[in-house]
């Protein structure tokens, strides 16, 4: 592998990213999934880097995954992210920041669509000044959490107190990154490093000392989609899709995986138990599974936050061993007792339309 | 007959430009931006249809040009060309001016760059390599993988950077399908215990002997052909190469490793014509070589009154033909020439 | 094991490396012209049998070729031996020597005889 070659082409995919003003919009399932990730990042965002991140209290899902889903029609999906932007201009803000990735990929969808027919952005505004008296400004930089992340890596690793290193053989960690689908491969110019080589989670992984493996099926679909999915009897292909993936890292022996969207880490996760119940057959080392993280639980575990706090036993696939190689301490006995974050709650305002 | 005609480019094309206008007792200068003429000629072990040493044909081409009316100018590009009442003023890169009753241009092609295809992986996995590339190691005499072992399967990739509407380029360069074939037979003759793989979508084998080579192929070398476009290359843990591509005949996706992948990469118009059709008024295409005024009965013609064309840096052609163009870019520069007498 | 409602769908890719090609080895060393076969599909098309039922000489050649043996182990009982894709074939391949070769091969090395 000669590595130049791929820094020529991640070299050609940039992207700017806003430095500061963010208004952040959640995931509706990511909390579900991996409960510790978003609050991890807001921590990181406020605490460690002194950002401004707002979250508008009145904000909605943008509907993607009814969207992806067949459930939603594009322009009801369309009237909800204008309230989306009519939230976030009426906060003051314009640089977008969604937490989710299927997020980041419907927004992008809808500024490229409104960009080449302004007709339906026009028919747009009118439906939520009809809906709503609502009106929007466009926002002036979109952005996904783990872009901003990636900006801040550098920032990040020289406040970390661990690495991605194995403390014992002081061989850096051979970690697999896994992007969402929705992030480069619909707009490849969109996404840090395009779509054959994406580089936001590698950059990271780099960073932060840990080896990037690039394994032949890399690129390759986790299987979330929405619509196969959601039927139970189609989860046979979304599986194998998974499957495929596992088959191909094993060889490189991985020792973690780390991903950026809400979906691909909960399979990854979730379907090794899936796969050894129904095959038998494990991908890690020594029979292992291989822990799957998000890149907020990688950024708050180098920097020292307790992984019980990040939510880390509400993984599937244990991640004690990640945390023994780079020697981070946790308490076994406190992992289904965890204690209640210092930050207060924010009780919302009057909920307005 | 004192005329003085500039031939812009040293390949194929402009030395037999050259010879056969100083034949006919012009005065000739030959201008080559490399340090030797030849052209693309000088990358190239053997030639299709009968695998004959290339260097024959250099041979050939610099005995021609080997003429006291010819002046050969090498390490020199044309910046600048104008026309006056005169004729044509050229002026190189250091100053230099030229003048020139006539003008042929025959500056030919480059080859695609293949790191372009990003999903074939040139230039980032240590075995993938274009046509080129492996013309030199045939030269070298030495067929290894990047750690010098020998590698045991082969696969090339059918149009790199032809009939690919991503980069742009939706013509076919003609030459390729058998320049894989001739490249496969050469690599089953250098190591018998291979396997050798063609992935193509089309076997274009339009010349004389070509389909005769592609068939020899099958029959005697026992090369594979696979009918399907490669969609992407990528390195497994023991430095293989993985493949995939659709088995359009079996109507299956198809995987497969292999030590070595080829790019078959295609022709395009090469740089320094692309420079003097921006600094001149010559029309180029919509394949961005040079356009002819007819392509049927005024395929050496340009849209500058006296200056002609020959050669592929008009279209992609193979040896024979680009020297028959060349033969025939000499008869409209005399034809030309008798014209302004008159 | 617990009942999931669905189970690992199959892939469908032709694993080259794995599949076993003696069948079409034991073809090529006795009929050497089944080399020359560009599966332009003159065979298929003239095929009395193909007419009338889902055969396809060409389909089968590729499969065997690739060491795909399932399909051509249930199908080429339905060739007639009629000999009209040999007629055909602008390559010269002895179509119906491949298709009684091919049977021989499965009788071989195969325990399902065809």
């Amino acid at each position: 592998m000669k590595l130049e070659g791929k820094k020529a082409i991640w070299s050609e995919y940039q992207k700017e990213i806003a430095d500061d003003h963010y208004f952040y919009v959640r995931s509706c399932v990511r909390q579900n999934f991996f409960p510790g990730s978003e609050t991890a990042f807001l921590k990181i965002m406020r605490k460690e880097l002194k950002k401004d991140v707002y979250e508008h209290p009145c904000h909605t899902t943008c509907t993607g995954i009814g969207y992806h889903g067949d459930i939603v029609p594009v322009e009801t999906a369309m009237t909800v992210v204008a309230r989306q932007f009519s939230l976030m201009t009426e906060a003051g803000y314009k640089n977008l920041l969604p937490s989710c990735i299927t997020s980041f990929g419907l927004y992008t969808e809808i500024l490229d669509t409104w960009h080449h027919f302004p007709e339906v952005e026009e028919k747009i505004r009118k439906q939520l000044r009809k809906a709503t008296g609502r009106e929007f400004q466009k926002p002036n930089n979109l952005a996904h959490a783990s872009d901003v992340i990636y900006k801040f890596r550098k920032e990040i690793a020289a406040k970390a107190k661990f690495k991605l290193i194995n403390k014992n053989t002081g061989e850096p960690l051979n970690v697999v990154d896994h992007i969402g689908c929705h992030y480069a491969k619909m707009f490849p110019s969109k996404g840090i490093g395009g779509a054959e080589y994406p580089y936001v989670l590698a950059g990271m992984v780099e960073e932060w000392g840990g080896r990037v493996i690039d394994y032949p099926e890399r690129r390759h679909c986790c299987g979330f989609g929405f619509r196969q999915y959601l039927v139970q009897a189609n989860r046979g292909f979304s599986i194998a899709c998974s499957k495929e993936k596992f088959e191909s890292m094993k060889p490189f022996e991985p020792d973690m995986i780390i991903t950026n969207c809400p979906g691909c880490p909960m399979f990854l996760d979730r379907w090794q138990y899936v796969i050894n119940e129904m095959e038998g057959k494990r991908y890690g080392k020594n029979g292992e599974g291989i822990p799957v993280f998000t890149y907020e639980e990688v950024a708050g575990l180098i920097l020292g936050y307790k992984p019980w706090d990040l939510g880390l036993q509400m993984h599937q696939t244990d991640c004690e061993s990640v945390l023994d190689k780079i020697g981070i301490d946790y308490d076994p006995d406190e992992k289904y007792n965890t204690s209640i974050p210092d930050e207060k709650v924010r009780v919302p305002n009057m909920v307005k339309v | 007959m004192n005329k003085h005609i500039v031939v812009i480019g040293g390949g194929t094309a402009g030395m037999e430009t050259a010879g056969q206008l100083a034949n006919e007792g012009f005065a000739v200068s030959l201008v080559e931006k490399e340090k030797e003429t030849g052209g693309h000629l000088n990358d190239w072990y053997k030639l299709f249809p009968d695998r004959r040493n290339s260097s024959e044909v250099r041979n050939y081409l610099e005995k021609k040009v080997s003429s006291k009316n010819i002046r050969i100018l090498t390490e020199t590009y044309i910046e600048k060309l104008r026309s006056n009442k005169d004729g044509f003023l050229l002026i190189t890169q250091d100053g230099t001016e030229l003048k020139a009753d006539a003008v042929v241009v025959a500056t030919g092609f480059d080859l695609f760059k293949s790191s372009r295809k990003e999903e074939y992986g040139y230039g980032i996995y240590d075995n993938v390599i274009t046509s080129k590339d492996l013309e030199t190691m045939f030269r070298k005499g030495k067929l290894t993988l990047s750690d010098g072992s020998t590698p045991n399967t082969i696969g090339f990739v059918h149009c790199v950077g032809s009939r690919d509407e991503k980069v742009g380029n939706f013509y076919c360069s003609k030459l390729c399908c058998v320049t894989a074939v001739k490249q496969a037979i050469e690599i089953r003759e250098h190591l018998p215990d291979s396997k050798v793989f063609c992935f193509y979508m089309d076997m274009r084998m339009g010349g004389a002997y070509y389909e005769e080579i592609y068939r020899e192929a099958q029959e005697v070398w026992g090369v594979n052909f696979i009918r399907g476009k490669v969609s992407e290359a990528s390195e497994s843990i023991n430095n293989k190469l993985v493949v995939k591509v659709e088995d359009t005949l079996a109507g299956r996706p198809l995987k497969m490793e292999l030590d070595m992948l080829v790019l078959m990469a295609g022709m395009e118009m090469s740089e320094g014509g692309g420079r003097i059709a921006m600094t001149s008024e010559l029309k180029t295409g919509e394949n961005r070589f040079f356009a002819p005024e007819d392509h049927h009965y005024a395929n050496n013609i340009s849209n500058i009154k006296g200056v002609f064309y020959a050669g592929t840096c008009t279209a992609p052609m193979n040896i024979t033909e680009t020297i028959s163009h060349a033969r025939a870019a000499v008869s409209e520069v005399i034809n030309y020439l008798r014209k302004q007498k008159d | 094991m617990e009942k999931f409602g669905f189970s690992i769908s199959k892939g469908r890719q032709i694993d080259w490396d794995s599949n076993d090609r003696r069948i079409a080895d034991y073809i090529r060393e006795r009929e050497p012209s089944y080399k020359l076969c560009i599966a332009c599909g003159g065979c298929a098309s003239t095929c009395t049998a193909g007419n009338f039922t889902q055969f396809s000489l060409r389909e089968l050649n590729i499969l065997i070729h690739r060491g795909e043996n399932t399909k051509p182990r249930n199908d080429l009982k339905k060739c007639m031996l009629c000999g009209k894709c040999s007629l055909v074939c602008p390559r010269g391949v002895n179509t119906r020597n491949v298709v009684f070769l091919a049977k021989q091969a499965f009788q071989k090395f195969d325990s399902h005889a065809v």
